[in-house]
């Protein structure tokens, strides 16, 4: 019934649109798309786009399940990937038309989410550190004793985002904890005593900061490369640090969805972010890495040499890839991030 | 449900009777959505608390009383044999109620002020205060929240007037504290307060504050005996129309509280969003809807009360 209704619903809305083959609904995260890459995908193929935003990968997974959404394509992180697959919501890439995956650079080929790229393409991809002031601190960045065990300088003027997979990921990690998804007692009891105690150090648990990162308001956090890249561009005090003891790498992926009405303009659109010079425009907007090789000759130079992007040899292998745990851990997590904001 | 009356089966029908039953399904559309828009999500809500959490968000349709047990209890998760109260869901239900109260209590303070000025202009001016008092509301939440945000920063505008005055040495922190909650919340819900007030100031009957003059009553002692109790219903409707946003409130705490702490709100986002526990989500909604209910007796108690005293 509610199905029924929500289509009905989505027919009524799409009616106004022209049901022409030049019609493409991207389902991607807010502030994401490149709108000049867009605006030349339109030139060059003729199909017109329309972005839909979503805010978190569970309300993307919550709506596309109900049906009737009408939308072609969809931008899920890796962690949600495999669900996506498992659920038959995502089709095959058609290789007739996909015929560029060899762009995708090597080690983002075969990757756990999706061996082989059957499903989907690297959109973009980033990792989850430390931003921190560098004009009131200049000891090692590349420790998570920056937020769980704070100096003076820097005490409470820090923000940790509130997504709590990657700030459990990087306390877990700091903790001794090897898997995040750890049903490990004694790793996730110190992982919370530890995220406790670090808490009255802390000013605030929000996003949207860049600009207070550059106003000094607050001086280190949990932040993402690319958020903390766009603040270094307006204030070069501050720097971006990987956790030695292990921090979170993820990556977003263009796929198309099974209840797809435009599949071939899907298919189309992503071989055309496949091309580097196309990838590159996405991440001059974004301002993450791509994942397509290649394309950092297409970027602004600026972007090309940022020390966000390119992680140090020496810490490289300390980013990992966090599925998503199962619920029995889940709840494990949500009670240790409630106890820690009640 | 009553049914149309049917002509077949009564011998010879009423047709005083029969008007009244079509009369009465002329309020069917309007029943259809009161069922369909209002208890119809609800009754969702209220399924989906005893559900089963699904893979990733969502449900599983086995019936399980663990999201209502999680609301009040928690197992240790360090030893799952051993049960207490949940402490951290209760702080935050305490925090929400205490916030909520504070905020009607400010409301309250400030609001009787303003509806007594507003009552006591010439009528023809009274329209114009009042739409001034509406003012808010004509742009976004969210955006009016965001303008308080930059009033409390470190470099916003009562920083810098604190420190240029050289009443502080240096900025206060006053964002992303309960403080910049309440004064968030209250700022937004004050017009609630103010307008059932101005209602019931409207209707006062000035005659008797001369009366209680007249009887040599100070200031403090007509206020307190003659005005409040005949303003008393405008005051307990602002407090309901204050309350029960507060108690929900979801934006205001993010954005002053800076996520430091949670109000009830925020532990229903999380446990939809990134929780991915929806029947604990569901559950949580109910108890934020049972608080609303029982402040909505109390409303009905007071308002009756009153109406009694006064038959009486």
């Amino acid at each position: 019934m509610k199905k029924t209704l929500v289509s009905t619903l989505a027919l009524l809305a799409s009616a106004g649109i022209a049901h022409a083959d030049g019609v493409l609904n991207i389902y991607n995260w807010g502030n994401y798309t490149s709108p000049e890459m867009i605006e030349q995908f339109t030139a060059d193929t003729g199909i017109e786009v329309t972005i839909t935003d979503f805010d978190s990968n569970e309300t993307a997974l919550a709506r596309v399940r109900q049906g009737g959404h009408g939308f072609d394509i969809v931008v899920p992180t890796h962690s949600y990937v495999p669900i996506w697959i498992e659920e038959g919501l995502l089709q095959p890439l058609d290789p007739e038309i996909v015929t560029d995956r060899g762009n995708i650079a090597p080690q983002w080929v075969d990757v756990d989410f999706d061996p082989g790229r059957e499903y989907t393409v690297p959109w973009q991809w980033g990792t989850t550190g430390i931003a921190v002031n560098t004009s009131v601190y200049d000891g090692d960045i590349n420790t998570a004793d920056i937020i769980f065990n704070p100096p003076e300088a820097l005490d409470g003027r820090i923000n940790v985002i509130p997504e709590m997979s990657d700030v459990m990921a990087i306390a877990i990690y700091a903790a001794g904890g090897d898997d995040v998804c750890t049903d490990d007692m004694d790793v996730l009891r110190a992982t919370r005593d530890m995220l406790m105690e670090a808490k009255p150090h802390w000013l605030s648990l929000d996003y949207g900061t860049i600009d207070n990162y550059v106003a000094g308001d607050i001086l280190a956090g949990v932040y993402w490369n690319g958020a903390t890249m766009r603040a270094r561009l307006q204030n070069p005090d501050v720097a971006y640090g990987y956790p030695a003891t292990g921090y979170p790498v993820w990556m977003d992926n263009a796929a198309v969805l099974a209840d797809a009405e435009n599949v071939e303009n899907a298919m189309i659109f992503i071989n055309y972010i496949l091309q580097p010079e196309h990838a590159a425009m996405l991440s001059d907007f974004a301002r993450y890495g791509n994942g397509i090789a290649g394309s950092e000759e297409f970027m602004d130079p600026e972007m090309a040499a940022a020390p966000e992007i390119s992680i140090p040899e020496e810490l490289v292998s300390a980013g990992r890839f966090n599925p998503t745990c199962p619920q029995e851990v889940q709840d494990i997590r949500t009670q240790i991030w409630t106890e820690l904001l009640q | 449900m009553a049914t149309p009356p049917d002509s077949a089966t009564g011998p010879e029908p009423d047709p005083q009777k029969e008007s009244h039953g079509w009369k009465w399904l002329l309020s069917t559309p309007a029943l259809l959505v009161l069922l369909v828009a209002a208890s119809g999500p609800l009754m969702i809500v209220a399924v989906y608390s005893f559900l089963s959490p699904g893979n990733v968000g969502g449900v599983e349709w086995d019936f399980s009383g663990d999201g209502w047990f999680r609301v009040f209890f928690s197992r240790d998760i360090f030893d799952p044999e051993n049960v207490s109260w949940n402490w951290a869901n209760l702080n935050v239900f305490w925090r929400t109620i205490s916030l909520s109260l504070q905020t009607t209590l400010i409301c309250a303070v400030l609001g009787f002020p303003t509806a007594w000025f507003i009552a006591t202009r010439p009528p023809e001016r009274r329209a114009l205060w009042l739409f001034l008092i509406t003012i808010p509301f004509w742009t976004n939440l969210l955006i009016r929240t965001f303008a308080i945000q930059e009033l409390l920063r470190g470099n916003g505008l009562i920083n810098t007037i604190l420190v240029a005055t050289g009443i502080v040495d240096e900025p206060l922190q006053l964002l992303f504290s309960n403080f910049a909650i309440l004064l968030g919340m209250a700022y937004v819900f004050l017009p609630l307060m103010v307008l059932p007030l101005y209602a019931a100031m409207d209707k006062l009957d000035f005659r008797l504050v001369e009366a209680g003059y007249d009887l040599y009553a100070s200031r403090v002692r007509v206020l307190w005996h003659v005005i409040l109790p005949l303003v008393k219903p405008g005051f307990v409707a602002g407090s309901i129309l204050v309350f029960i946003p507060s108690i929900g409130a979801y934006v205001t705490p993010r954005v002053l509280g800076g996520g430091r702490t949670m109000m009830l709100g925020n532990l229903i986002a999380l446990q939809f969003g990134q929780g991915r526990n929806w029947p604990l989500g569901a559950a949580l909604a109910m108890v934020l809807l049972i608080i609303v209910m029982a402040a909505l007796v109390f409303y009905l108690r007071a308002v009756n009360g009153e109406e009694g005293k006064r038959r009486g």
